[in-house]
């Protein structure tokens, strides 16, 4: 037990209290301060995740927490992708009366998201889900007057205590039938050769249904697009982005955990990857709303990282490819949200045209965002895509990426519905930005998509270095 | 800087890849015994997954290289009414230029996918931005099947990469050595089927075809040159670069469908030229006939039938002549058909007539490109069609034969075209009065470019050499 081990995680609340007491002291014009503070605090948590690469992957808290590569690679992802989202905050927030307590919200639901990938034991990944969960449906309707914003909260919310509930279901099953929630204690279970009761398999498909809920990914999926239409800018760039790296990275842990002899998940997983891109791209297609068209493509894209996680054991690729494709999409559909939130939430894809006369740059990071989702390279998502592929031939569900081909192409076709327009329409109305703050976060955020594409190279070698700490040895 | 001058710099710019590539072809060492692959540059990119940069060229890349580096250099200098913007269309032409030249001297296949996917993206906004009519519906339709073509290439080439379980690595000297899937089975022929569908879309081959005729007619005159004369060189160059050259047995087994596709383009092809009264449009699906020559070509050459190695090379050099060919008389028709839009707006071949009276100059050149498209001897096509039709005729004699209904069919709309716009009654569309003749600069590029097609047709060896070098490195065999 070292309380080492969870410096970023306390980083993250300590600067979320911090956040909250300063909100409540100094008057409204300066609860932009607040968001400084949570900067601090995601800067202290990135910087001692990069610390914990040094020591070797290792269980720790009585084996409810692990430490491995996933683990910090996630984390690092999580205050990175929180980090941006705050920058472009301040602008959007500030005419709101509760415009400091928000940062606290943000740290506490990346604190959530941190714990999912790290959990090493069913209950802490439910504490896990549920914090994030919380602190998700209060992101969501955070501006309680205005309806549209409320009714993505609820959603959210009505949908999560469904999935939160089922999961929690799951996670007691599996309790009965193994006698422990431990992972390292479930996989030694496990290998004396427990049977693959009904009750079990129940149990391990309950639980990925309430983990695939925080990806956003069928049949739990349907508050992603309500969120990311009606949720604050900032909060809809969040939600769509930091959950789901801590709920990838934690499902593929429970993939892992259960032998192929015994229950293989994988083929499950890549059902629910081909339905989750399928139908996140179809639903996608006729939309006329750009925040709504990038919720539907949220859906679809976390159908990739489930074709990622369906071959994860199978190949040393997939969790290298996992990481960078959150990676990729994480930098792409951030730019995205950071340059609506910039042009004031401006969300009709007919009120997109003509901005690249207007705002050539906004413009340019925005058709940077939707090609680099699509997957064209040298961009980040390019190399997030191909490495997914990669591992899924390689891990023989060929057909899973051919599948993801066709799905990419018909992407193409509504992420060009707003490209088009954008670089060829003539203006319309005046454009106004919103703050410097929500510039910044545009310039940094499409600046990582090209590093990430064109220094690929940098990353993947020390991603390869990295994989899950095999519980059944350590157990 | 205004119009003028940036079609100035675009065209000096596009002038040093041409430079450069001519001196690397006159450094070319074509003697038996010379490396296949020459001038490379090789460097490490993202090495965990065997990718590099690694440029270089062999016969068949030189000339397709130096030929679009021409054809480029020619559509950054034909003169075009662009109103506003003209800074960004010359930055797209020189960027699809800078990738386009990428996919024929990339030696890695991903860096290979890079180049050819980024072409996708130039040639989109170049038709959506700067062409007329439904443009945007044009590129949009073109944007989405050749990233689908692509994106089942890219299928392939992992598919490729991971078959044979050795170390990862997209080295095409490499893969070409190790010939990964050399065994068969399954999954070399889905392997041929992501290539063959990739490339046919690219090429493009009946039935894949649909995209081409919108694009080319709604595209503005260059960028319908550069897409007929280079992005389509493409689809043909891939075929010989990655399948017929990495997995020669599996392309052998299916050489065969892979005739009767082209032999279907062919006819396809022309027959639906011959029906059309917009002149781009016939021009567009004359593309489709004449890559099909190529496609047979190569599926000729592809075909491993023992004790024809002598005529599988002169089919796959034909099908590179084919490509350069092409590439020349295609790529000046469409500058043409340019310059009729420039003076009337308009290309419907029943608005023209007796043009030859008023526009000699324009006549002179338009027949010429026309006379080499269709076959005549003496000049580029016919050298090429000529090869191509020798070669397959000793590999799959019936092919060869039906396919040359297409060359009938090819005399004969050409020859209405030209009669029906430049002689008879004479006739201007409606509300235009003059024609002007073709002025300096457009006179200068339509020279340089027919020049080469006479020059090949009369004096082929200086072609003919560095691809043969490859196409014996290839196929093997005396040649």
């Amino acid at each position: 037990m070292a309380i080492g081990d969870v410096v970023p995680e306390i980083a993250l609340v300590v600067a979320a209290v911090a956040a909250l007491l300063l909100a409540s002291f100094v008057t409204h014009e300066r609860q932009g301060w607040c968001a400084l503070v949570a900067l601090i605090g995601l800067g202290a948590s990135f910087f001692a995740c990069v610390l914990q690469f040094t020591d070797a992957p290792k269980l720790s808290f009585s084996g409810a927490w692990v430490l491995d590569g996933a683990a910090i690679w996630a984390r690092l992802l999580i205050a990175g992708g929180t980090a941006l989202v705050v920058t472009m905050t301040p602008g959007w927030m500030r005419s709101d009366r509760r415009h400091g307590e928000y940062y606290a919200l943000l740290l506490l639901s990346a604190a959530g998201a941190m714990l999912m990938a790290g959990a090493a034991d069913l209950l802490e990944l439910s504490v896990g889900v549920l914090l994030s969960s919380i602190t998700g449906y209060t992101l969501a309707a955070y501006h309680r007057a205005w309806s549209i914003s409320v009714e993505a909260g609820v959603k959210y919310f009505l949908i999560g205590a469904f999935a939160n509930t089922l999961l929690m279901i799951g996670v007691t099953l599996i309790f009965g039938m193994l006698g422990s929630t431990r992972y390292d204690a479930i996989a030694v279970r496990m290998s004396e050769g427990a049977s693959a009761s009904p009750l079990l398999v129940i149990g391990a498909g309950l639980t990925i249904l309430g983990i695939a809920f925080k990806m956003g990914a069928v049949p739990v999926h349907s508050w992603m697009p309500d969120v990311a239409e009606g949720a604050p800018a900032p909060s809809a760039a969040f939600l769509t982005v930091v959950p789901k790296i801590g709920a990838a990275v934690a499902l593929a842990r429970v993939v892992m955990l259960f032998p192929v002899d015994l229950i293989d998940l994988r083929p499950l997983i890549a059902v629910l990857a081909a339905l989750t891109m399928t139908l996140g791209n179809l639903a996608a297609l006729w939309q006329s709303d750009l925040r709504r068209l990038l919720g539907w493509s949220s859906v679809s894209q976390s159908g990739y990282a489930l074709v990622a996680v369906a071959v994860i054991g199978r190949t040393s690729g997939a969790l290298p490819a996992l990481i960078f494709f959150l990676l990729g999409y994480a930098a792409a559909n951030l730019t995205a949200f950071a340059v609506v939130t910039h042009l004031r939430g401006r969300t009709r894809i007919e009120d997109y045209a003509g901005l690249w006369r207007q705002r050539p740059w906004v413009a340019f990071a925005l058709i940077l965002a939707l090609f680099s989702l699509v997957g064209i390279p040298p961009l980040g998502g390019f190399v997030g895509k191909l490495t997914v592929f990669l591992a899924a031939i390689d891990g023989g569900y060929g057909w899973l990426a051919a599948l993801a081909v066709a799905n990419t192409v018909a992407s193409l076709f509504y992420y060009l519905r707003v490209i088009g327009p954008a670089y060829f329409a003539a203006p319309g109305s005046d454009v106004w930005t919103l703050s410097r703050g929500s510039g910044v976060a545009v310039l940094l955020a499409s600046a990582l998509i090209i590093a990430l594409g064109v220094g690929a190279a940098l990353l993947l070698s020390p991603l390869q270095g990295h994989d899950f700490l095999i519980i059944a040895e350590a157990g | 800087m205004s119009a003028g001058a940036a079609r100035l710099s675009a065209a000096a710019v596009s002038a040093v890849p041409l430079a450069l590539l001519v001196a690397v072809w006159l450094g070319f060492d074509t003697r038996a015994g010379a490396p296949m692959f020459q001038a490379v540059e090789d460097l490490p990119w993202i090495p965990t997954l065997g990718v590099g940069w690694r440029l270089g060229v062999d016969g068949i890349a030189l000339v397709v290289a130096t030929m679009s580096a021409l054809l480029f250099l020619a559509a950054a200098a034909w003169p075009i009414e662009l109103g506003e913007r003209a800074r960004q269309y010359y930055a797209w032409i020189l960027f699809l230029e800078g990738v386009s030249l990428g996919v024929f001297l990339a030696l890695d296949l991903l860096l290979f996918y890079v180049f050819f996917d980024l072409s996708l993206v130039g040639m989109y906004f170049l038709i959506g931005r700067w062409g007329h009519g439904d443009s945007q519906a044009a590129a949009l339709k073109f944007f989405l099947y050749t990233l689908a073509g692509s994106l089942a290439i890219l299928l392939a080439v992992l598919g490729l990469v991971l078959a044979d379980g050795g170390p990862l690595t997209f080295d095409m000297r490499e893969l070409i050595a190790r010939q990964p899937l050399a065994d068969g089975g399954l999954r070399a022929g889905l392997v041929l089927l992501g290539f063959v569908f990739g490339f046919g879309i690219k090429t493009p081959l009946f039935p894949v075809h649909t995209w081409l005729p919108p694009a080319h007619v709604q595209a503005p005159a260059p960028a319908s040159a550069i897409l007929a004369g280079v992005l389509l060189k493409m689809g043909t160059y891939g075929l010989i670069r990655i399948p017929l050259a990495m997995m020669s047995e599996t392309f052998a087994r299916y050489a065969i469908w892979i005739g009767i596709i082209a032999l279907v383009s062919i006819l396809w092809g022309a027959l639906v030229a011959l029906g059309q009264k917009d002149m781009k449009r016939r021009i567009a699906y004359t593309s489709v006939n004449h890559m099909g020559y190529t496609v047979l070509g190569i599926a000729a050459a592809g075909s491993l039938i023992v004790g024809h190695e002598a005529a599988r090379q002169l089919a796959l050099t034909g099908a590179v002549v084919e490509m350069v060919a092409h590439g020349l008389i295609t790529g000046s028709l469409f500058l043409m058909t340019g310059a009729f839009w420039q003076r009337t707006k308009e290309y419907s071949l029943a608005s023209y007539g007796g043009l030859a009276g008023l526009a000699p100059k324009l006549t002179a050149a338009f027949i010429l490109a026309a006379f080499a498209s269709l076959g005549l001897p003496g000049l580029a096509g016919f050298v090429a069609e000529f090869q191509i039709f020798a070669g397959t005729f000793a590999v799959h004699p019936w092919l060869a034969g039906l396919a040359l209904i297409g060359i009938l069919l090819t005399a004969a709309l050409f020859l209405t075209m030209v009669r029906s716009i430049f002689f008879g009654k004479r006739k201007l569309p409606d509300g235009t009065s003059a024609f002007a003749d073709l002025r300096g600069a457009e006179i200068t590029v339509l020279t340089v470019l027919l020049a080469l097609v006479v020059l090949i047709g009369v004096w082929p060896a200086w072609l003919l050499d560095p691809i043969t070098a490859s196409a014996r490195a290839l196929i093997g065999g005396a040649g």
